[in-house]
């Protein structure tokens, strides 16, 4: 009951790439052990904003930020915060599986906690964290073998499970299924509604459908605007915005 | 007025679903124009022909249903697009409904031939010309997603039901002072019953039509209550 409602709140979010401003003022609440999806054309910001919300925007030479951004009601870019234990608590899968290539499935898995310099063997984390990732049973006998012998669909789970090895809080998702087949993006679809239970997960799709499957709220970018979100229902039933309409009935100028 | 579909094809199909609605609506809208004038000219014949187009309307039914179901199923459309599909799957069965009980009105006009005419039907062709009315103004705010319009149906509707209501107590006049009339007022009141349902399936369309622009669903207002609290 004491925990905030509200995991992430984002307030007046600007975002630039040098003189180039790509994030025009967004506001937007994401709670708890939810999944935000995030839809719109190429280029609108989507990943930007979703770079932002673990401070990995700002690595970029040239690229900054201004806005109020809360985690747990605690802002983001306070001095206290360090942003290496930021991108831990909010951990992030990128589109295209990217495993070490040169590290077996278990070593993959724990590269996190051994970058993070935690002891141990972590098998427990391992055999944890691929039962989360709903791949356990695809894999438990070949533990010790390359990573890169897995398929895509495989493979993504893999980072997955990779991600949660650090026991983050937010899982950000960048087009995770973008690069898979039917049958592997149904499995991370699957498991995204199992992870949520545990997490609070953003994930941006180019796939309307796939966001109206695993979202709880859906939040539509247009040429660096938020222009509505809402519940993911009526965002896709009855939105308010002239503009959200027109994208998710495919009218697209 | 908002952009077309970028999927020009699309954008046909839905054009294509509309205009079948419509078509399917004329029909029925010409099953019970012809029905009345069957009861009021006494034309079994006519009756008749109003009976065998009953198929065209049932066909129409089946086809309008496939499109919609091929068009959720390909198409995944959202918002507007959803609603407006939603929509048509349940006015083509009000619609259907409402071919039914023209062809229920042309079956008395069949059985009140039978008998010599108990004088002029007045008030029946009046509930007729608003039922047919109802209809065309249901379809008008269904084309031209006109709310008002449609709220102007949801309201006229009361007007029908007095005007069932009056017929009803004129025939039972009727059967109470004449006996050997029984069997054909009773034609008559039933006809009238027909005609006032053909205005409660436009009332659904009207109120579908108001779903269908504004995302609301104006059915039931006291069970909406009831879930509510
Ligand atoms: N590294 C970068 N340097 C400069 N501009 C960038 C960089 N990455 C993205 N942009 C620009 O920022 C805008 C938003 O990009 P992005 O957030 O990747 O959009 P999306 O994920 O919605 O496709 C685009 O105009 C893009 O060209
Ligand atoms: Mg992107």
């Amino acid at each position: 009951m004491d925990a905030p409602a509200n995991k992430i709140s984002v307030q007046g979010l600007k975002a630039w790439f040098g003189k180039n401003e790509v994030i025009h003022g967004a506001s937007l609440d994401i709670p708890d052990r939810s999944v935000l999806a995030i839809i719109g054309p190429s280029g609108c910001g989507k990943s930007t904003f979703l770079r932002c919300l673990n401070r990995m925007h700002e690595l970029t030479p040239g690229a900054g930020s201004s806005g109020k951004m809360l985690l747990d009601d605690r802002d983001l870019y306070a001095a206290s915060v360090d942003p290496v234990e930021l991108r831990r608590r909010v951990g992030m899968v990128f589109q295209r599986p990217n495993p070490f290539p040169t590290m077996s499935i278990a070593r993959n898995v724990s590269a996190g906690l051994r970058l993070n310099r935690v002891p141990g063997d972590h098998a427990e984390v391992v055999e944890r964290c691929l039962r989360q990732a709903a791949l356990w049973d695809e894999v438990k006998d070949r533990l010790d073998a390359p990573a890169t012998g897995l398929s895509g669909g495989q493979q993504q789970r893999l980072c997955i499970a990779r991600a949660l090895a650090v026991e983050p809080e937010v899982l950000l998702m960048d087009e995770p299924a973008s690069a898979l087949d039917p049958i592997a993006t149904a499995k991370v679809e699957d498991l995204i509604h199992e992870l949520k239970q545990r997490y609070t997960i953003v994930i941006v799709t180019h796939n309307m459908q796939q966001a109206a499957r695993v979202s709880d709220r859906t939040a539509f970018f247009y040429l660096g605007e938020l222009v509505e979100s809402g519940p993911t229902e009526k965002i896709f039933t009855n939105p308010s915005e002239q503009r959200t309409e027109d994208y998710v009935t495919g009218k697209f100028g | 007025m908002s952009p077309s579909h970028t999927d020009k094809t699309y954008e046909r199909e839905l054009k294509d679903l509309r205009e079948r609605l419509l078509a399917m609506g004329g029909r029925v809208e010409a099953q019970l124009a012809s029905a009345v004038k069957a009861v009021v000219e006494r034309d079994p014949e006519l009756a008749s022909r109003v009976k065998k187009s009953d198929s065209d309307v049932n066909r129409l039914e089946v086809e309008i249903d496939d499109a919609c179901r091929r068009l959720l199923a390909l198409r995944q459309p959202a918002a507007s697009d959803l609603r407006f599909i939603a929509t048509a799957l349940k006015i083509v069965v009000d619609l259907e409904r409402m071919g039914d009980l023209a062809v229920n009105v042309a079956e008395r006009a069949i059985d009140l031939c039978q008998a010599p005419s108990l004088g002029p039907v007045h008030d029946l062709e009046s509930l007729a010309g608003m039922a047919q009315m109802q209809l065309k103004h249901a379809l008008d705010a269904f084309v031209e997603g006109d709310v008002e319009k449609a709220r102007e149906v949801m309201e006229t509707d009361g007007f029908l039901d007095a005007l069932y209501l009056k017929i009803f107590n004129d025939m039972l006049t009727r059967m109470m002072e004449d006996s050997r009339a029984i069997r054909r007022a009773t034609s008559l009141m039933f006809a009238a019953k027909h005609l006032e349902r053909f205005g409660d399936h436009c009332t659904n369309v009207a109120e579908m039509v108001v779903y269908m622009v504004r995302g609301t669903d104006v059915r039931h207002p006291r069970s909406r209550q009831l879930k509510s609290t």
